[in-house]
């Protein structure tokens, strides 16, 4: 499956999808970007005449990339045009460190813990344009063809 | 190893993942993990992947889907280890 397969196969649509690009896949990990547009409907309230990408996205960005991205690799065998994915995120622990601007390209950077009775979980990372650590943690979702 | 040594071990690997502490408190053969202790889906896989380092066994998805009450995990590990 290629890096347009997977995004085609992504439970998530505007204003909630936080994938632009997949760069690197393989059955251990995978990298991929996505660049926050000023446009977005969170800056508006995100602070106060103050726009900054919430933590809670940027924690989105990661798990879309890093986890939903590389479960539908690993399903790949699985999914068809009758069989789609469909996930849950059971669990997230993340660190931040830098804030994220609007119209900043980020970079996701993940690898499989394990890939066992359908949970996946991952080590994933977001560094920024200047090859800042953003924000680092650990995700886990439950993910299946059906 | 006996029952009782596996309950115990169990035991300890269960406790972090356990919502319900009354249940818990009162864990014995016929517990079950999601009606009794309130363990979720993605908890119970972690609990399947300590069981596996700490017996020392391979569960497959067979074993795994039956692993849902303290009972039926001891009679899994046993037919394992004595495998």
């Amino acid at each position: 499956m290629n890096p347009k397969q997977i995004i085609k196969n992504l439970p998530y649509q505007k204003p909630f999808l936080f994938v632009d690009e997949l760069t690197e896949i393989s059955e251990s990990g995978i990298s991929g970007n996505y660049t926050f547009k000023e446009s977005a409907f969170f800056y508006e309230g995100h602070f106060k005449e103050n726009p900054i990408t919430p933590g809670v996205i940027l924690t989105e960005t990661m798990a879309q990339i890093g986890v939903v991205c590389l479960g539908i690799f690993l399903l790949k065998d699985k999914i068809s045009t009758t069989t789609k994915p469909q996930i849950a995120l059971t669990s997230n622990v993340v660190d931040f460190y830098v804030p994220v601007l609007p119209n900043e390209k980020v970079t996701v950077i993940s690898e499989k813990e394990y890939f066992r009775f359908n949970k996946l979980k991952c080590r994933v990372k977001m560094i920024n344009s200047k090859n800042e650590l953003v924000c680092r943690g650990t995700i886990s979702g439950m993910i299946i063809a059906k | 190893m006996t029952k009782e040594e596996i309950i115990s071990k169990l035991t300890t690997i269960v406790k972090p993942y356990v919502q319900n502490e009354e249940g818990f408190k009162n864990l014995n053969e016929n517990t079950d993990f999601i009606n009794d202790l309130e363990i979720n889906s993605a908890n119970l896989v972690d609990i399947i992947l300590d069981v596996e380092d700490e017996f020392k066994i391979e569960i497959d998805n067979d074993s795994m889907e039956k692993m849902l009450s303290v009972k039926a995990t001891v009679e899994i590990i046993q037919t394992k280890i004595n495998a």
